[in-house]
């Protein structure tokens, strides 16, 4: 018996997400009496394994065929689904991404498992299964038994806080077998920025919205974000009128953040933007308007004009 | 072309969440509903796929009578026909068997959805149904177009996209920008009233899931708030005071 980890490389490293998510499924592990498997796919090097281990998992799958090098959401299911069945692994816990979002999907319906997406507390397991997860995209939170053998746990960006320790984990090869159905879907090209910090990972994000007035002025919302060392995100008027890439905009439609902080530029504050940056443990904003409607949903607010505060941040930043 | 596009009936987005029966229960009461935003898109979607390549687009919905508002709507925006199935939807997987069932009778080209519903945000439907059908299952898609029996698609993935070809029939979970949200105008409602809509019972009954109670997040505390003149201020508290710096 054991909690399995599905934990998620990106560009050779186990994201930072995925080592919360061991960290977690350690933690749920303990409750229930079971040990800690991490899966990892795709070719990853041994420092990279060993990381796992010093975050909570006693054992690690690793599946290392280059076939599995790009994120097939279809094979990942597979064989996240023979490793489960091999190690007994009746709770499954994954970190939310693009990638696992769409795996635990297919995994849910080849385990019939029952999956929990947004989980943001350990869950109770005093009588039966029930875990807090949150939904209307942070409006509430729902209370969930989990009423089937399998469990997927699919959880939220700062549900819990990593320890990191010196302990180590045994490295397995597992080799699962692979079917040509998973990879029906041919990927044509794949453009992703490479070296910038991932907003869904970031702790950090620098927003901007409308306020900004156009896309050539950017530079000081990404002069302040690179002094952080934060991801930048922004409103959905933003994306729509392509001042910024669709992966960018956060809320209701788009991406749902839950970082350390949150710092709005310009941003009205709709109640659709709100809800996806409401998890965010600090909100900071930045409008030249006293009445807008977000700062009723902030933390600290400056009332001024974003093109002179702006560069103030940055440069007290770099200051620092 | 057949399509089928599965629609959830959802409260507003503008919604303010409150419970009640001692927190087990949303409050509907002046809960303006709708469909789904990602649905939306989906059935946008299907509709130019309709008028570019003919066709036919079926919505469906796993829901009680309080959902057929949000139908006709669908049906107004350009659906020819529709399907509840008559059932509370309580659990992703009873709903995916729900869907599964019926595009077992149909032989649907392809199966849109939203990339999640925005109330129980699982994101889950489109993959199940792709198991329980055996087909490939793709979401979020951004941009869809179909050549012949090729599916032409974008999907996005943190910090880009990816594009990717497939062979219908296909699941797919939909998301901005693959079309404009369409408005009905006054033929589409007119006829909406008369096109079918088909009420029929639900198959099985397997949950795996039961929501006990809800909660609502607590508020967060005053603004503070910094004068323009002193903006290093705020970096000097982020540091000392809220430690997230
Ligand atoms: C179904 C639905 C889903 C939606 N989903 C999303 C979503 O996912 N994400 C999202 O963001 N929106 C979403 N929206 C849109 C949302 O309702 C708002 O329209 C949008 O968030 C507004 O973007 P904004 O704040 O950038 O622009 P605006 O509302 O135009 O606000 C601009 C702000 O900038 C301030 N400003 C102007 N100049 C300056 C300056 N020089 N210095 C400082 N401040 C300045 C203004 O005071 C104003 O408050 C959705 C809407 C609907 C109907
Ligand atoms: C009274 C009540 C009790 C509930 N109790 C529970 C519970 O105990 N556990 C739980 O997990 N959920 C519960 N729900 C929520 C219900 O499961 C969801 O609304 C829905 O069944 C799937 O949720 P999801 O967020 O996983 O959908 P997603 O996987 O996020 O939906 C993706 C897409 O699938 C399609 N889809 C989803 N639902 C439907 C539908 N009903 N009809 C047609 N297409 C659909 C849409 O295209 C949607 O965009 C309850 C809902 C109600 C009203």
């Amino acid at each position: 018996m054991s909690v399995l980890i599905f934990a998620e490389l990106d560009e050779g490293a186990l994201k930072k997400s995925s080592l919360e998510a061991i960290y977690y499924g350690s933690k749920v592990a303990a409750l229930t009496g079971t040990s800690t498997t991490a899966i990892v796919l795709g070719e990853g090097n041994a420092d990279e394994l060993a990381k796992a281990g010093r975050f909570g998992a006693t054992k690690v799958l690793h599946a290392s065929d280059a076939q599995l090098n790009e994120g097939n959401a279809m094979a990942y299911a597979s064989v996240v689904a023979e490793a489960a069945n091999q190690e007994g692994a009746d709770v499954i816990v994954l970190a939310k991404s693009s990638l696992a979002d769409s795996m635990a999907a297919r995994l849910a319906g080849k385990l019939k498992a029952g999956l929990a997406a947004n989980v943001i507390e350990l869950p109770d397991v005093s009588s039966g299964f029930r875990v807090k997860r949150s939904i209307f995209t942070g409006k509430a939170f729902a209370f969930t038994e989990l009423t089937a053998e399998k469990k997927i746990l699919a959880i939220k960006k700062n549900t819990i806080t990593p320890e990191e320790t010196e302990a180590t984990a045994t490295v397995e090869a597992f080799k699962p077998a692979l079917n040509d159905t998973d990879f029906a879907v041919k990927v044509t090209n794949v453009e992703k920025a490479t070296g910038d910090i991932l907003l869904p990972e970031a702790d950090l994000v620098v927003s901007a919205g409308r306020g900004l007035k156009g896309p050539e002025n950017w530079g000081i919302v990404e002069d302040l974000a690179k002094a952080l060392h934060a991801a930048t995100a922004c409103s959905k008027p933003v994306s729509d009128l392509d001042w910024r890439p669709h992966h960018e905009h956060v809320g209701q439609t788009g991406i749902k953040i839950s970082p350390n902080l949150y710092i709005a530029c310009g941003i009205s504050g709709a109640i659709q933007h709100l809800a996806g940056v409401n998890s965010s443990k600090v909100i900071v904003v930045i409008n030249k308007d006293p009445e807008a409607p977000f700062f009723k949903s902030a933390d600290y607010g400056i009332v001024g004009d974003v093109f002179e505060v702006l560069p103030r941040l940055t440069k007290a930043v770099q200051e620092l | 072309m057949k399509i089928l596009v599965c629609v959830t009936s959802v409260p507003d987005t503008i919604t303010k969440i409150t419970l009640t029966d001692n927190n087990t229960k949303l409050n509907k009461a002046g809960v303006q509903f709708i469909t789904g935003p990602y649905d939306d898109y989906a059935l946008s979607r299907a509709v130019e796929l309709k008028e570019q390549l003919g066709g036919t687009v079926t919505v469906l919905n796993v829901g009680e009578s309080d959902a057929d508002p949000v139908i006709r709507k669908c049906l107004a925006i350009g659906a020819d026909d529709a399907i509840r199935v008559n059932a509370e939807p309580t659990d992703a997987y009873f709903v995916a068997e729900q869907i599964a069932a019926i595009a077992k009778e149909n032989s649907y080209d392809l199966i849109l959805m939203g990339r999640e519903s925005i109330d129980y945000n699982g994101g889950q439907v489109h993959g199940i149904v792709g198991e329980m059908l055996g087909l490939p299952s793709i979401s979020p898609v951004m941009k869809l177009a179909v050549e012949g029996t090729t599916a032409k698609i974008t999907r996005e993935i943190e910090g880009g996209h990816e594009e990717l070809e497939a062979g219908l029939p296909l699941v797919l979970g939909c998301q901005e920008p693959i079309a404009e949200w369409k408005i009905p105008n006054m033929r589409g409602i007119m006829s909406a009233r008369t096109k079918p809509l088909k009420v029929v019972e639900a198959t099985g009954k397997d949950t795996l899931t039961h929501i006990t109670n809800y909660e609502l997040p607590p508020a967060r505390g005053a603004c503070k708030m910094i004068p323009a003149s002193e903006a290093e201020t705020l970096i000097k508290l982020l540091r000392t005071e809220a430690k997230v710096i």
